[in-house]
């Protein structure tokens, strides 16, 4: 069924397609129409959940994480400081190894305060162990929640499912809303292989020596930094995970898709504009017009950023003449986090080849200025003439 | 209100294994121990970092038989949040969820979470076990420390504020149940743990935990300085329920006997009261008196 609704009644109508049974957020803007849309669903028992409303953003995901721990698919929501605030409780969950759904609603982070769009929260937290998954629109919002706890409850890793506040959370679209039938059949109901219950007792994060130890059974049990050797080997697998998610997601709802990557006129281009979320479909146009012009552009999204397909990237990228990587956020210091990210990339599987592409990052919508769309068409004109610049350019800046 | 426990009516089955890593003499050790006890069986423990953390043992060891979930120093009480809840969706009202969490866990960096379900109302008992210190670290103040006593970080003139009320913020709360215990009366606790298991919302216990590296006395001398802290009428063990202020066990009997022990013997008694002057403890006997005054008062 088709319907017009707004970004943040998407991923609410996700969770509640997928069952969640616990719900636990705080207030924040724009994440809030997401969770007061949710508490209605719960109040008038279209949706059978326990709806807490906690008293900060680390309670939301403590909530979650003891919820997790006890059996129920669990769902918060956050934006910006919130989830600055949750992030011990980010890596907690995720070292706990908990298939919790969190949507973040993108959003500038203070100081100075700021409500408007970028995507420095999110990035903040990419070294924390979770998947994360970039939505450029609504009908990728509500599907990839639904994904979400799938690949989660598969992989035992909590998802972050990110989209752009206002842009998409406050905009109104078109999407097709899947049938609740088939949402069931996509999603079994979750049944971890342990969760907490009196008559199968057990200590859950224990404190854990640096080096393997005997159990009481004479078997080594894994020390610490093997527990965290198992999370990076089983977030580098997910990428497999992932791929069969998609697959398997076609199968019911006919929405197929590249999982990691979303290219736009990539195949004959000589430049391609790389970024995460909206401003990918923003950079659509810019091409279309490029285009026009003889400018031999495409656009390429990139969906999943953690774990990072970094095979496919470079395999995309290979034989590009420039790549323009374009981020609302910035590792402070140096550049784009995702521009890192990228080269490494390259590097690793392009390196020798002589086809590594000239890579130049350009940072753009932070703390919701406006980006507008001859500025960025003018930019990566400017970019897919040669390099701009060695260090990150900032556009539309008033400096 | 149930008989009275004897130690020979406690159920004789134990739910913490012996030789834990607690260290000797520890006040928690006999809290723990016997608070099980009385939760029983059908119990889901959260627990925070704290000494409780060591006690419970390095993995894949653990020394309590009931489930445990090992939580953010932050989050005791919205994790018993969320296993309630989780517990509600699964059509499960029987088992018990119990936070046990210390003092600086409670009444310091837990607070906000604690009082965010107390206000919530989630059914569930919070224990604060009270050894008046960060002692896992290392002996650090705590809201709860006493004014006087020297720690890692109040070294020489011994913490200059008051103990933080945390019973008196929780009552505050309007819960069902608050309870003030200590460990060297642990039938007392046992029986206030039953009388309140069927009672709604968040019951709250704060439980005073002698502790001998932290308060610097002889390990062997645990439950004498605890019942000194009670007989002096410095700590007293109360009830709180459904509003109803009562004195209890040997608290309830310092009322008859209108007789104080000096607090002067429980100073005495431990070396991290060592540089109170006697200025500072007249005006801390002063304070006592005027406490117990009003007791009297009410029981006349």
């Amino acid at each position: 069924m088709h319907i017009i609704e707004n970004g943040n009644a998407a991923a609410a109508l996700g969770v509640k397609l997928c069952r969640a049974s616990v719900i636990a957020a705080y207030p924040i803007t724009p994440q809030t129409p997401l969770t007061e849309k949710l508490s209605e669903y719960v109040e008038l028992g279209e949706m059978k959940a326990q709806y807490i409303p906690v008293e900060s953003e680390h309670s939301a995901l403590a909530v979650c994480i003891a919820a997790s721990s006890a059996g129920a698919r669990s769902f918060t929501a956050t934006s910006a400081n919130g989830l600055l605030y949750m992030h011990e409780q980010v890596q907690w969950a995720s070292g706990a190894r908990l298939p919790i759904v969190m949507c973040v609603v993108n959003r500038a982070v203070g100081a100075p305060w700021n409500v408007w769009n970028d995507q420095q929260d999110s990035i903040s937290q990419r070294d924390t162990g979770w998947i994360q998954i970039y939505c450029a629109d609504h009908q990728q919002i509500i599907d990839t929640v639904i994904k979400a706890y799938w690949l989660a409850e598969r992989v035992s890793i909590p998802v972050m499912v990110c989209y752009d506040g206002y842009i998409l959370s406050h905009t109104f679209m078109p999407f097709d809303l899947p049938e609740p039938e088939q949402v069931d059949a996509f999603l079994p109901p979750f049944k971890p292989d342990y969760f907490l219950h009196p008559q199968d007792p057990a200590n859950l994060n224990t404190v854990t020596l640096p080096d393997v130890r005997m159990d009481v059974r004479g078997e080594l049990a894994h020390g610490y930094m093997e527990i965290r050797c198992l999370l990076q080997e089983d977030l580098r697998n997910a990428l497999q995970t992932a791929a069969e998610a998609e697959k398997r997601f076609a199968g019911f709802f006919g929405r197929e898709a590249d999982p990691f990557l979303e290219p736009y006129r990539c195949d004959d281009a000589e430049h391609v504009a790389v970024g995460l979320g909206s401003i990918t479909y923003q950079m659509r146009v810019c091409a279309d017009r490029l285009r026009e012009e003889g400018v031999k552009i495409g656009v390429m999204g990139v969906r999943y950023y953690r774990p990072f397909p970094d095979e496919a990237l470079a395999a995309a990228l290979k034989g590009k003449k420039g790549v323009i990587v374009v981020e609302k956020a910035l590792s402070y210091g140096y550049e784009g986090a995702l521009m890192s990210d990228l080269k490494s990339a390259l590097y690793e599987y392009l390196a020798g080849t002589g086809s590594l592409p000239v890579v130049q990052n350009f940072i753009a919508g932070i703390g919701g200025r406006e980006i507008r769309t001859d500025d960025l068409t003018q930019t990566l004109r400017a970019a897919a003439k040669g390099r701009v610049s060695k260090e990150p350019v900032w556009i539309g800046l008033r400096l | 209100m149930q008989a009275k426990s004897t130690i020979l009516s406690l159920p004789t089955e134990e739910w913490v294994h012996p030789g834990t890593r607690a260290c000797t003499g520890c006040g928690l050790s006999i809290a723990y121990r016997v608070g099980l006890k009385a939760l029983g069986r059908d119990t889901i423990l959260v627990v925070p970092p704290s000494c409780l953390t060591v006690l419970q043992g390095l993995f894949p060891v653990a020394s309590t038989k009931l489930p445990c979930l090992n939580v953010t120093f932050a989050s005791t009480a919205a994790a018993a949040t969320g296993i309630l809840a989780t517990l509600k969706a699964q059509g499960n009202d029987h088992t018990t969820v119990a936070g046990w969490a210390g003092d600086g866990g409670t009444s310091d960096i837990g607070l906000q979470a604690l009082s965010g379900a107390a206000e919530r109302g989630d059914n569930f008992i919070y224990f604060c076990y009270d050894n008046e210190g960060y002692m896992n670290t290392g002996v650090q103040r705590s809201g709860t420390t006493p004014i006087g006593a020297i720690t890692a970080n109040t070294p020489y003139l011994g913490k200059l504020q008051q103990k933080k009320d945390v019973p008196a913020i929780m009552a505050a709360h309007r819960l069902s149940y608050v309870a003030a215990c200590s460990a060297a009366y642990p039938l007392d606790l046992y029986d206030k743990i039953k009388n309140c298991l069927a009672l709604p919302g968040t019951k709250y216990f704060h439980i005073h935990i002698p502790c001998p590296p932290g308060w610097g006395y002889d390990p062997r001398y645990g439950i004498k300085v605890g019942r000194l802290a009670v007989e002096t009428g410095y700590y007293d063990l109360y009830e709180i329920v459904n509003g109803e202020f009562k004195l209890t066990a040997a608290s309830e009997k310092l009322i008859e006997k209108r007789k104080l022990i000096p607090v002067r013997e429980y100073f005495r008694a431990q070396s991290r009261f060592r540089t109170l002057t006697d200025a500072q403890i007249s005006d801390i006997q002063k304070t006592i008196d005027e406490k117990w005054a009003g007791y009297y008062k009410k029981d006349e």
